[in-house]
């Protein structure tokens, strides 16, 4: 069943666009990630859905009702923002009352369902402490407890875990799904990080510039991106011009391969193309074959080695398993090439 | 470690506000106090002396209903002004940063407007022959023109028109700092946009308005040409009584006597306040 589509959302400020013409269909209990660079209209998505900001065109529905006029205090969803908007002068367990009792629920049911909320996020003996009391990863299961205290219809979170540093930030998200997995609530979570996104989400939205570059499982982003934006932007692909021959031929510089049966072209023969290959798919031979570069960078990251590679005009990352590095060092001439199979075209 | 530290600001710097204090506070202060238990002179001036006399005349009807009025009216002003200031302060935090800048210059330039002008102004403004009587009766809503001064009304509006500018100015930078994302918050929970501002808004700004509060109060009640222009005799504060003695009356002792008194009461109208506002915000 769908629980919420958007129907050709647009939103102005001004002069300015922040999202163009968006149309999705989110299925009930899905885990829904909202990624993109900051700027992409993610946040202003977000709250368009909220009821926050009046779309300029478009519609919000949710469960088969138009609610796109209706005020955010009425459409029962859950919210957690950025700066998680906690009540510091509410106690813990008061800022996760507070959206029951402003709906005048008795005080005997409010503390059953406050009680099993800071049960649920692990909080249990912290109801009487104030906000300011708390650590970082506290205030967010605070937070998120909140959200879901009226068991809300929809769960919206704003970059969420980003002010929480990295370890604990990826304890979170495994406890974000495991909680969304349990309750089975229709959840969409912006962000910024992509392993953040790949991590928690059934389905990603990869967007950028407004608008919708992308939907699809995170197998699905990662492995086949839909054009040179995505590909840039999830994981890191090397991201060169190059010219697609009628001849089935790719030149890259003054490199020219013949294209193999499991290389993708997204685009018509033509001149000035973008060829995506991954780090892991860059092969660094001897300087007679391939591009001609100069290692300029060599970082161990302990399970991968990567190599910065100057061609000239570009930069080149590769990327071996420390296994299989290569004995080659520092201001060395190396020739480049791409694992055959593993090449992507895109359109500019 | 410690012989590298470098300490930019000289030891001696804070002593220099400490010294300014004593001269221009404490000096001027203590000689009051030695005034305040003066001998007086009947019809001459004083001579030194140490006499409750001054103080002893505090305990009488009379005096009783001056400083009940002084802290009537003052209050008044401080809740009526409080009152005015704190949703303006909130739609002028939610203007864009242009017209703030322009609301705030306009704001800053009535603070260079004195009592006696604001006082003179509004008894003209409020006058029978020049003022908006003359109006109200063009207009038809009344019969005919006449005064509404003096009053405790026109009395009210010049103290209002005189602290506005410092409660907005109090008020301003916690309103500004205030998260927007609180009150979405609240939205998104149910709350409606009164719900939000009863629940989220005044009692994160709980703190500022008492600083208002007490801004207002303690600065209207040392205003003491307001009540003279403006009010009746039966709305003279403590203050107009104090420039009646000390200028008129030549009694210096009883109205250092008054001052002593007018500080103590502001004091205490300072700290009652301060905690009643701990209380409140402990409690919830």
């Amino acid at each position: 069943m769908t629980e919420l589509s958007l129907r050709r959302m647009t939103k102005r400020f001004g002069r300015l666009t922040a999202v163009e013409d968006v149309t999705l269909d989110i299925p009930d209990g899905t885990f829904v990630c909202l990624l993109g660079p900051s700027g992409c209209g993610k946040t202003t998505l977000l709250r368009l859905l909220a009821g926050l900001e009046t779309p300029t065109e478009g519609q919000v529905i949710v469960a088969g009702e138009d609610q796109t006029t209706v005020p955010p205090e009425k459409r029962e969803f859950g919210m957690v923002f950025q700066s998680l908007a906690l009540f510091p002068h509410l106690s813990v367990a008061d800022n996760i009352a507070y959206p029951l009792t402003i709906r005048g629920r008795s005080k005997a049911e409010v503390r059953e369902r406050v009680e099993t909320l800071l049960d649920l996020v692990q909080l249990s003996d912290l109801g009487d402490r104030r906000i300011h009391q708390l650590s970082g990863g506290q205030r967010q299961r605070v937070a998120i407890a909140r959200g879901l205290a009226i068991d809300p219809r929809v769960f919206l979170l704003d970059e969420p875990l980003s002010a929480l540093d990295a370890n604990l930030r990826e304890h979170m998200q495994v406890e974000l799904r495991q909680l969304q997995q349990r309750l089975g609530v229709t959840t969409i979570v912006v962000t910024h990080d992509q392993k953040e996104a790949l991590t928690m989400a059934d389905v990603v939205i990869v967007m950028n510039e407004g608008r919708v570059q992308q939907i699809g499982s995170p197998m699905e982003i990662y492995r086949d991106p839909a054009n040179a934006f995505v590909a840039g932007f999830i994981g890191t692909s090397n991201l060169l011009p190059c010219t697609l021959n009628t001849d089935r031929s790719i030149e890259v510089f003054d490199y020219r391969f013949d294209v193999e049966e499991e290389d993708r072209l997204k685009s018509d023969p033509g001149a000035g193309l973008v060829l995506s290959v991954r780090p892991e798919d860059v092969r660094l031979e001897a300087p007679s074959t391939g591009i001609p570069a100069k290692v300029i960078f060599i970082r161990d990251l302990g399970e991968s080695i990567q190599f910065v590679l100057d061609q000239g005009d570009h930069e080149i990352y590769a990327l071996y398993a420390p296994s299989a590095r290569p004995d080659i060092g520092l201001g060395e001439e190396v020739g480049v090439t791409f694992a055959p199979g593993k090449r992507v075209v895109f359109p500019a | 470690m410690s012989g590298m530290r470098q300490n930019s600001t000289p030891g001696w710097l804070p002593f220099v506000p400490v010294a300014w204090l004593l001269l221009f506070f404490l000096v001027p202060f203590a000689i009051m106090l030695t005034v305040s238990v003066a001998h007086r002179v009947p019809g001459g001036f004083y001579e030194p002396g140490f006499e409750f006399d001054s103080y002893l005349r505090f305990f009488s009807v009379f005096f009783g209903r001056i400083l009940l009025t002084s802290i009537l009216i003052s209050a008044g002003a401080a809740v009526i002004c409080v009152l005015l200031a704190f949703p303006f302060t909130l739609s002028l935090a939610r203007m864009k940063q242009r017209g703030q800048t322009i609301v705030l210059v306009i704001l800053l330039s009535v603070l260079s407007l004195s009592e006696v002008i604001i006082g003179f102004s509004l008894s003209t403004l409020l006058s029978k022959t020049a003022g908006v009587g003359n109006l109200l009766a063009a207009l038809g809503f009344i019969e005919e023109s006449r005064a509404y001064t003096p009053s405790l009304f026109a009395l009210m509006a010049g103290m209002c028109y005189l602290a506005l500018p410092y409660s907005v100015l109090v008020l301003y930078p916690p309103v500004s700092r205030l998260d927007p994302e609180l009150g979405e918050a609240a939205r998104m929970m149910g709350a409606s946009p009164f719900q939000t501002f009863r629940t989220v808004t005044v009692p994160m700004l709980r703190k500022p308005m008492m600083g208002a509060l007490i801004l207002v109060f303690v600065f209207t009640l040392g205003v003491y040409l307001l009540p003279q222009v403006l009010g009746q005799p039966q709305h003279w504060t403590l203050s107009v009584h104090i420039t009646d003695q000390a200028i008129f009356q030549s009694n210096l002792p009883f109205a250092a006597a008054m001052a002593v008194l007018l500080l103590l009461v502001s004091l205490a109208m300072v700290g009652l306040s301060l905690l009643l506002g701990r209380d409140k915000v402990t409690d919830t």
